[in-house]
């Protein structure tokens, strides 16, 4: 009986072992993009490694009950986005609180491109067009700046997306239209 | 009249294509700006600076100088009112003491008084019978 308890304990730290490690593991692997897409969509470095922090703080405590409907991915960008939604909310409730207000302006936003092969004069002529699109990025509603980073910077399939924001596939897409058809137009093309 | 059609959706083709072109370089752009930007912050190095350790000790001090104002403050009004209690018992004990003292100085004059108008009628009572007076006050005397 006393070596069957202990070979029980004894299982039980085992599968809490496999389990730390395991979610150690998808912190590993995922951490870099929830950062990535907190940073794009609230442009402040501190707010974005705070609600990465929250993020993975809430997805341990829960970790227990996610059941692997979805990829580990998709259930922590969906915590990431509630993460996010939260805190604006809150900001709004609360906006007789002296919050810092860090974002990053959009000259330095756009200041970022990979050191690449491309001459200098072509370097310009991507900087101006980053700067265009976080312009119409800027101008999004949250929904749509939402759907549209995760399509093209995050480069998620429609389907994940849904699942992520708890949208229907059609309401990603018309979100996803409306969006690019805002860049478009900041970039000069016709609606 | 059809050649002109042609040419003319040819040319509209042409420029929906370089438009999505364009639109297609831009979100490229922008995906390896945001990657780029990303990555660079995510693998700073990330170390306690002075600056925050500066900005830690500043919030630090003004808390604390906060704290001391706020007390200094509260302990100013408290002893300000616990001197204006004092005063004001103080003064009601020399009211009090001045108003019993007239008290007293009026029960004084008023037994003075009283003496003085007995010691009065006592002497018109005892009063001689004046000499022309005495034999019908004799009779007097004689009738009871």
């Amino acid at each position: 009986m006393a070596a069957g308890t202990a070979l029980e304990a004894m299982a039980i730290t085992t599968a809490d072992d496999a389990a730390a490690q395991e979610f150690a593991r998808v912190v590993e692997r995922h951490r870099p993009q929830i950062f990535r897409f907190l940073l794009s969509s609230t442009r402040d470095m501190d707010l974005a490694e705070t609600l990465t922090q929250e993020c993975f703080l809430k997805a341990h405590r829960n970790w227990g009950s996610f059941r692997g409907d979805s990829s580990a991915m998709t259930w922590l960008m969906r915590i990431a986005i509630n993460l996010e939604k939260d805190h604006w909310r809150n900001r709004r409730m609360q906006f007789w609180r002296t919050t810092r207000i860090n974002s990053v302006d959009l000259d330095e936003a756009s200041e970022w491109l990979p050191s690449g092969e491309s001459s200098v004069e072509q370097q310009l002529l991507a900087r101006e067009r980053v700067k265009q699109v976080w312009s119409a990025v800027k101008g999004l509603s949250e929904r749509q700046r939402t759907v549209f980073l995760l399509r093209y910077v995050e480069e998620q399939e429609l389907r994940e997306i849904a699942a992520a924001t708890g949208l229907s596939e059609g309401t990603v897409k018309a979100h996803l239209s409306r969006a690019v058809a805002r860049v478009r137009l900041e970039l000069g093309g016709k609606r | 009249m059809k050649k002109f059609d042609d040419e003319a959706n040819g040319l509209k083709e042409r420029a929906v294509d370089q438009e999505d072109l364009e639109l297609e370089l831009a979100l490229k752009d922008f995906r390896s700006s945001v990657h780029a930007w990303s990555d660079a912050v995510y693998f700073r190095p990330r170390a306690f600076t002075k600056e925050v350790r500066l900005r830690s000790w500043r919030l630090a001090l003004g808390w604390a100088l906060g704290c001391v104002l706020v007390a200094g403050s509260v302990s100013g009004g408290l002893l300000q009112r616990h001197h204006r209690v004092e005063q004001a018992r103080i003064a009601a004990g020399q009211r009090a003491a001045k108003q019993q003292k007239q008290l007293r100085e009026q029960q004084a004059r008023a037994q003075v008084s009283d003496e003085a108008l007995l010691a009065e009628v006592d002497s018109d009572v005892a009063r001689q019978v004046p000499s022309a007076l005495e034999p019908l006050a004799q009779m007097m005397d004689e009738t009871k």
